[in-house]
């Protein structure tokens, strides 16, 4: 309240910039110098894995020109800290980014994550950009038979029946975990709004 | 357009906008799951290790020779929608040549490539969230979204900020460009004070008598209070 009593106005906030997508060129760009497809490091402790990311349009045709982007905690669920300009390179850096091959398809090499708290399962944040994709897409990798899983809480925002949409597989090697994006579909991937 | 489209309200286009044809097979069909703030706090920088060159916030001297066109400074600030400044905070851009070309495999317009640019660079914001690139102005090139399609001459930008609600690829566009009417991405905001966003300026104070011509692009990235910073600036 101002000394007339009235009460202060808030000043307008700011209209964010409006997303636009990254279009089909984005190779130039992000990243393009050191795209990383290793987000740990060999010798970081934890259980090394590899996370396959497909992603299949609404035809069910491979997207061969996607950016995937991906972040996670270590395996003790701890986020990394803050990396200044100049700091050499961490052994964990928690964030991965790769553009899909051909098949649609990248390959990230890491370490499973450990969850950060009793009410969440062990995840990995995923990132989506593409030609075709005004806003860029958000969505979660969970583990395949991690008894966690029932007391996730944003696992439980989902209804039941598209929660497998977030769950990677392993395969035969048992330490590549395969994940697949479907973008529309019967088994379309939940994608979150952040 | 017609009001067959979802319009979404605000700053940000709909998924689904068919005038961009690759939306059609691309966007999601089902609602996106809305999540709560404070399940997604990531309070870092979401980035890895990146580093960052001496040249690379000047895409003119990339190379051992000069890029061909237009010279031209793009310097702003990223702020947050409270107006406060977004410091040390990456920002990167892409974008043609003067003749409209990536330098990308998958590029076929037939246009000349420049060996004197790449079309990339980044930097870090100052403590002030300030920024600034010197470039070349990109050329307009033709597209295959619908008949005698253009696109308006642009730069990509991509910022991380310091959440994964702030994380932003977005495109700079130039002030009276007659394409953007045309354009179905730039029209993909409906917002009239969104689209402006996206208009960077002319600007004399920033361009360099004798040298190049400056534009002023701020960036705003989504969120509030997102720092705890002291008082407004």
């Amino acid at each position: 309240m101002n000394a007339s009593g009235q009460k202060r106005q808030e000043p307008e906030p700011l209209i964010a910039s409006s997303s636009q997508t990254i279009g089909p060129f984005f190779h130039v760009g992000p990243g393009a110098g050191d795209r990383c497809g290793v987000v740990a490091a060999p010798g970081v402790p934890g259980e090394r894995i590899r996370l396959r990311v497909q992603v299949l349009d609404g035809d069910g045709a491979p997207v061969n020109d996607a950016l995937v982007e991906l972040q996670h905690a270590d395996a003790n669920g701890v986020r990394p800290g803050p990396v200044e300009p100049g700091d050499p390179p961490p052994a964990f850096s928690g964030f991965g980014r790769l553009a899909t091959s051909e098949d649609g398809a990248c390959c990230f090499e890491t370490i499973r994550p450990g969850a950060s708290s009793p009410d969440e399962a062990a995840h990995i944040t995923v990132c989506l950009f593409m030609r075709g994709l005004l806003r860029h897409l958000v969505t979660r990798v969970y583990f395949d038979g991690d008894p966690a899983l029932d007391r996730d809480a944003i696992l439980a925002l989902v209804p039941a029946a598209r929660r497998a949409t977030l769950v990677a597989r392993p395969t035969g090697d048992g330490a590549t975990w395969e994940f697949v994006v479907r973008l529309q579909g019967d088994r379309e991937t939940v994608f979150f709004d952040v | 357009m017609t009001d067959r489209h979802v319009l979404e309200a605000g700053s940000q286009p709909p998924l689904l906008y068919p005038p961009y044809k690759s939306t059609v097979k691309r966007a999601p069909a089902q609602p996106l799951i809305i999540v709560p703030g404070r399940l997604t706090a990531l309070t870092t920088p979401v980035y890895g290790y990146l580093p960052i060159g001496d040249t690379d916030n000047d895409l003119t001297r990339q190379h051992i020779g000069e890029p061909q066109g237009e010279r031209i400074i793009v310097a702003g600030r990223v702020l947050d929608e409270d107006g406060r400044p977004v410091p040390h905070t990456l920002v990167e851009l892409w974008q043609c040549n003067a003749a409209g070309r990536y330098r990308h495999g998958r590029d076929n317009h037939p246009a000349p490539i420049d060996p004197n640019f790449s079309g990339a660079g980044r930097t870090m914001t100052d403590a002030d969230g300030r920024y600034r690139f010197v470039t070349i102005k990109p050329g307009a090139y033709p597209w295959g979204n619908h008949d005698n399609a253009w696109r308006p001459a642009h730069i990509h930008f991509s910022l991380f900020g310091r959440s994964l609600a702030t994380r932003l690829v977005t495109q700079m566009y130039f002030p009276s460009d007659p394409l953007c009417a045309y354009d179905p991405m730039f029209q993909s905001v409906r917002d009239p004070r969104a689209q402006q966003r996206l208009v960077s300026r002319f600007e004399l104070s920033l361009t360099e008598p004798n040298w190049a011509l400056g534009y002023a692009f701020d960036i705003v990235l989504r969120g509030r209070e997102s720092t705890p910073f002291e008082g407004r600036v």
